[in-house]
């Protein structure tokens, strides 16, 4: 006789509880660990955008029949693109999110694709889906907005010549600081790794694996796609000697932890530290002289699509420099799109120095590639550091 | 036969699952996610490395902790409620369930708000003249187990109820007429009675901390690594969907070894006292 009668019913409530949490758990799992280069927080769906007149894209076939599914994140385009893709093509779409690259690389490789006919990925993560032979490939032909790109846009590490994908925000990685916090404005890694000790406890760094360990690649003139055993085991030497110096592992709340003075300099992708310096001004973004990355999300096309001239018209007319203009008007990112930049508002550059680095300098960062089966290195490497 | 909608359901969406998860550990990693079906032993070799020993270590011990404060705060609030009159004490019950109606990630952001360097806990202490400097308190193990502790009090508080609440009262009102002060009466009757209830408590503290990984990334500041950050890390992050099963299978064996101890003590001390 352990737990008779009415007692029951109350453990069968703690039960039920339990499982509710664990579901809870589970749930938030996507929203907190925001990988990648995810638009977050942003002022999403601005709305602004004018449909643009003029022909594009779509020639001779009539797309009135079909219907393609746009995988993207949350808020990384203008909400009513899909009103928009059907006044300008005939077609319709219908718009999916996910908050990581990680989820969206589920989507597409467990149960082949289902349903999905055009992507926002990563660049590394659109490289790995084309060696699985998941994508069609990209011409001039079909999107002839690719004339659009900035030069440098052709030339990117995961794919030169955008055979596969096509390149639609871009960025680098760097550091974004209270200027009127710190004595100095930071000029490398090292600043972050081992920071004056005025600062200790007051600095963030990313916790996604390849750039948790970029600041520790770079300060020690490596590879940020380096799988060298040797190489890693002094990068990871450096960052559990950075550890004791930090405030905490962020990729999504950093900035308002520089608003709020909790952190003095945090590694920040550029259009993050954005949000920041749109709070205040006294936030400037840098990038250290030891060089960083570049990092580009791109538009793919499924090869499982079944209507594949829908989902090349769709990524043609996000190149239409009136529209691509729309992510860096509202979502503070760069974008590869020559034609594009007069779009942008004037008062945007003025406000986010970042917005002002050329295609040239932007592409000065050393491009991520995927790093295939060593990427489990890079998960363990992150175990070591962060469990130390 | 009444057994067959059942069991059907749980073959399918529990035992499937499970079994699907133990067939993995034995394989390879698959390039995008998945598994490559070749047979290896690699897994369970790996899940010894010091790395993963220390991190299952410290995840026990922070579990171990959030359930210990837990009791601590659990245990008379439970005896409380059991105490109180009638109709208070439904409403008692539904206000510690309450905080179960907001969103997870909302009431954890709002730890964040609590405990960050110019957050409210600091603005009182400082601002009221008790403390001159701020404390450091978010993101530190402190604020993980307090997180925990938060998260899980109510599921420590229903069980002790439940065998708090059905405590015949002449039993301690025996103890009292044969000589024993209130102490005594709650360490020899009252405490032995409702430990089927601490310990049913105490598991469902445990067992959710232990595989939780969100309260050690918001408010560990990703500083400290759990056993359900390392899971989940290698099935999203790594794509490496045996490794992790393996750590699952790990926690999952270690979590049977808790309950069958549980029923073991359960059952000892239900024929004592019958």
């Amino acid at each position: 006789m352990a737990i008779p009668g009415s007692s029951r019913i109350a453990l069968l409530g703690a039960a039920s509880l339990l499982a509710a949490a664990a579901l809870a758990a589970c749930g938030s799992a996507g929203g907190s660990s925001a990988g990648g280069s995810s638009a977050g927080g942003s002022s999403a769906g601005g709305g602004t955008t004018a449909p643009s007149q003029g022909p594009s894209g779509s020639s001779a076939t009539d797309l009135s029949q079909q219907s393609i599914v746009i995988d993207n994140w949350a808020g990384y385009m203008p909400e009513d693109i899909a009103a928009q893709f059907k006044a300008k093509t005939g077609a319709s779409a219908t718009v999916s999110e996910h908050a990581t690259n990680e989820e969206v690389m589920a989507k597409l490789t467990a149960g082949g694709a289902v349903g999905i006919d055009v992507a926002f990925v990563s660049g590394q993560y659109a490289q790995a889906l084309n060696d699985a032979g998941l994508l069609e490939p990209i011409t001039s032909e079909k999107v002839p907005n690719i004339k659009n790109l900035f030069p440098a846009a052709t030339k990117l590490a995961y794919d030169p010549g955008n055979t596969f994908s096509v390149p639609y925000t871009w960025g680098n990685t760097g550091i974004c600081y209270r200027s009127d916090l710190v004595d100095a404005a930071p000029t490398s890694w090292m600043d972050i790794l081992r920071p004056n000790p005025q600062y200790d406890g007051k600095i963030t760094m990313l916790s996604t694996e390849r750039w948790l360990a970029l600041p520790a690649q770079k300060a020690l003139g490596f590879s940020v796609n380096a799988v060298d055993d040797g190489q890693l085991s002094q990068i990871k030497n450096l960052l559990i000697d950075a550890k004791k110096h930090l405030l905490g592992y962020d990729d999504t709340i950093f900035y308002e932890k520089l608003i709020s003075g909790d952190a003095v300099m945090a590694e920040a992708w550029d259009g993050w530290c954005g949000y920041g310096i749109a709070e205040n001004p006294d936030i400037k973004f840098t990038i250290p002289k030891e060089g960083t990355d570049l990092w580009v999300d791109t538009m793919v096309v499924l090869k499982g699509s079944k209507n594949k001239d829908a989902a090349f018209a769709f990524v043609n007319m996000m190149l239409d420099p009136e529209i691509h203009a729309w992510v860096t008007n509202n979502v503070y990112y760069n974008i590869p799109n020559e034609a594009a930049q007069k779009f942008v508002d004037p008062t945007l550059k003025e406000k986010f120095p970042a917005l002002n680095v050329g295609a040239d300098d932007l592409t000065k960062g050393e491009g991520l590639v995927d790093i295939g089966p060593d990427a489990v290195k890079y998960t363990k490497l992150t175990t070591d550091v962060t469990s130390s | 036969m009444f057994l067959g909608p059942g069991l059907v359901f749980i073959t399918l969406f529990v035992a499937v699952p499970v079994l699907l998860v133990v067939s993995y550990t034995v394989f390879l990693r698959g390039r995008f996610g998945g598994v490559d079906y070749i047979f290896t032993l690699d897994n369970f070799l790996r899940a010894w490395e010091p790395t993963y020993r220390k991190v299952l270590v410290e995840s026990v011990g922070i579990a171990a902790a959030a359930t210990a404060i837990a009791l601590a705060i659990g245990y008379p609030a439970a005896y409380a409620i059991a105490q109180a009159p009638g109709r208070w004490r439904n409403v008692l019950l539904v206000a510690v369930v309450i905080p179960f109606w907001t969103n997870f990630l909302i009431r954890i952001y709002a730890w964040v708000i609590l405990l960050s360097n110019q957050g409210v806990v600091n603005d009182v202490l400082v601002g009221s003249g008790i403390l001159n400097e701020r404390l450091t308190l978010l993101y530190t193990k402190g604020a993980v187990v307090a997180g925990l502790v938060y998260v899980y009090l109510p599921l420590m508080i229903m069980p002790i109820y439940a065998s708090v609440a059905r405590l015949d009262v002449e039993l301690r009102e025996a103890s009292a007429n044969l000589g024993a002060n209130k102490v005594t009466t709650f360490l020899r009757v009252t405490l032995p009675l409702s430990l089927p209830g601490v310990i049913a408590g105490s598991i469902f503290v445990f067992v959710p901390s232990l595989g939780n990984f969100v309260v050690p990334e918001l408010l560990g500041g990703g500083k400290t690594v759990m056993v359900g950050n390392l899971v989940r890390d290698q099935f999203l992050k790594a794509r490496d969907w045996p490794f992790g099963a393996t750590l699952a299978l790990i926690m999952i064996v270690l979590l049977f070894g808790l309950f069958a101890l549980q029923s073991i003590v359960s059952r000892r001390f239900a024929t004592e006292v019958s």
